[in-house]
């Protein structure tokens, strides 16, 4: 890392079911202004824009960056998409930030952004594999024999996923900009969801959401003249691997705990669940919030479910993991990576509200995609790196 | 201004040709014949089935020999599908499982049959029912199905590697 490289302006949208309002572009620059006003900047103060967002086919609009350059009043800058399927809105905040720690540019804008309303993810994900058979449903059929290999592995009760979904459920009522805002959720009504992918509930599972999210990234001089609350970018990683082959760990992917142990090294940490003092991991299905505790170095191997059981990712926890309510609560999937970066960082600023975990020094952000495949993460603090 | 305007409906679809690859065709002409034909890594010597782009991922090599392996498997995960959705072939609920053909180092997704789906289990041994032979094309999907053997379920220890 050569430059220091600081967030100082994050915005999002209200996320919801159907923003039948507004078109992509209405959608993402409303984000994009919000982080603007965040940053006490304009358009005309951005070096660069780098955007992301999950498959073109989600929405069936094929590379939106092209009409997203007006939106953004991006005429003569440089423009970037990035895309590593559900990772991507972490990935496009980590590509942002490399555009400033590599010293090209001092003050660059990111955006991740989907509008699930506008298409058909369910059918997108579900695409029959040439020579193969049809049996893929969705994310959620892919997901959950993953998630009964990890039952299976780790001995876990059956309710962890619900106390999961329900932990999540109730933080997200905290967050005005969350999707489900449903304070009802107990273990028991949580236990009774119907079954969609066995052993996956209803619950368990995160919404279809429209929704953007920007940040702006500054370089340590603009950071250092900006009034406004701050988080310095200690260590970013990211990995990859095949969605298949001979002898995968399908449950804790080798390029995930590289990946974590990558990020830890870069960041000086030694006990992430002593020196990280607030989580925003991707889990868009409640079980993997147990999975990604073991695979990341907070909870050792098999032990995850019991940090849940215990009440350590609770928000009054010891390791509070997504206060936000986190992909469960809001899913616009390529905007949900960068949500988990940007409240993250929102998390060491201070300014999260009612989710706001007390004094808040390190945060980490997490985002994964594909078949459990892309990885991006960072860690950002409040003192400089 | 009223909703119609605001929101339109319009479909998209394609339709497009597959390269399979040379390395994949040994594979497909085993399909056509009624045979599961793998192929073996020469430098980590596990064995994929199917030889998906006929390298290995892991060690970034081209696959070698072919190796047939057997028409008998095990059940290591599965899915229980209760949820519908747009372009779905199969009558919900259905068991999608991954099952490592004897022989095999990974696994393959395949639809189980002739067994209540809460009756399914990890580890379960399972076989192919075959469509008509001239309803045959070069894909997995002339498996109907896979069905339970009878035979004793595997040890976790077995396949808990391919998990």
């Amino acid at each position: 890392m050569a430059e220091r490289c600081a967030v100082i302006g994050v915005g999002q949208t209200h996320h919801t079911s159907c923003r039948a309002d507004v078109s992509i572009a209405g959608l993402v620059r409303e984000a994009v202004d919000r982080a603007l006003v965040s940053a006490h900047m304009t358009m005309a103060d951005i070096d660069a824009i780098v955007i992301g967002k999950a498959p073109d086919m989600l929405e069936g609009v094929m590379m939106p960056e092209l009409w997203l350059v007006d939106a953004l009043a991006a005429a003569g800058k440089p423009v970037f998409r990035v895309h590593t399927a559900g990772s991507v809105g972490g990935s496009t905040a980590i590509v942002a930030a490399q555009h400033v720690m590599s010293g090209v540019h001092k003050r660059v804008l990111t955006v991740g952004f989907e509008k699930q309303s506008d298409g058909n993810a369910m059918w997108a994900l579900s695409v029959p594999m040439p020579f193969g058979m049809p049996v893929h449903a969705g994310a959620g059929g892919y997901f959950s024999p993953i998630i009964r290999s990890y039952i299976k592995r780790s001995g876990a009760p059956a309710h962890i996923g619900c106390m999961v979904a329900v932990k999540d459920r109730t933080n997200a009522c905290k967050n005005p900009y969350a999707h489900l805002h449903e304070p009802d959720w107990t273990l028991e009504k949580a236990m009774a969801s119907p079954m969609l992918w066995d052993p996956v509930r209803m619950v368990e599972t995160c919404p279809s959401s429209d929704g953007a999210m920007a940040l702006v990234l500054a370089s340590e001089d603009v950071a250092d003249a900006h009034t406004g609350p701050k988080a310095w970018v200690h260590a970013t990683a990211m990995r990859s691997e095949p969605t298949a082959f001979a002898g995968r760990n399908q449950v804790s992917p080798k390029a995930s705990e590289d990946c974590a142990a990558d990020l830890w090294r870069k960041a000086g940490i030694t006990s992430p669940i002593d020196e990280i003092d607030a989580v925003e991991m991707y889990v868009p299905f409640a079980w993997f919030e147990p999975m990604w505790l073991e695979s990341l170095g907070f909870a050792p191997k098999d032990q995850g479910w019991r940090y849940v059981e215990d009440g350590v990712t609770e928000m009054t926890g010891r390791l509070p993991v997504n206060c936000s309510g986190g992909v469960l609560s809001s899913n616009p999937i390529g905007a949900s990576g960068m949500l988990r970066f940007g409240e993250a960082a929102m998390q060491v600023m201070g300014i999260a509200g009612e989710h706001q975990v007390d004094s808040v020094r390190k945060a980490f952000g997490h985002a994964y995609g594909g078949g459990s495949q892309f990885f991006a993460m960072w860690v950002v603090g409040a003192n400089k790196p | 201004m009223s909703d119609d305007v605001l929101r339109i409906r319009t479909p998209i679809g394609i339709k497009y040709q597959y390269s399979a690859g040379p390395r994949v065709s040994s594979h497909l002409h085993g399909l056509m014949d009624g045979r599961f034909v793998g192929k073996r890594c020469p430098t980590c010597h596990l064995v994929y089935m199917p030889p998906r782009n006929g390298t290995c991922a892991k060690c970034g090599c081209l696959l070698g020999e072919d190796v047939e392996v057997g028409q008998r498997g095990t059940i290591t995960t599965f899915c229980i599908v209760n949820v519908p959705f747009l372009g779905q072939t199969i009558k919900i609920p259905y068991v999608a499982a991954t099952i490592l053909l004897d022989g095999a180092d990974m696994g393959m997704s395949h639809l189980i049959q002739e067994v209540e789906a809460a009756d399914v289990r990890m580890g379960m041994r399972v076989e192919p029912v075959w469509r008509p032979r001239d309803e045959w094309q070069p894909s997995m999907e002339n498996v109907l199905y896979f069905r339970p053997t009878g035979e004793p379920d595997a040890a976790f220890e077995s396949y808990a590697g391919q998990l």
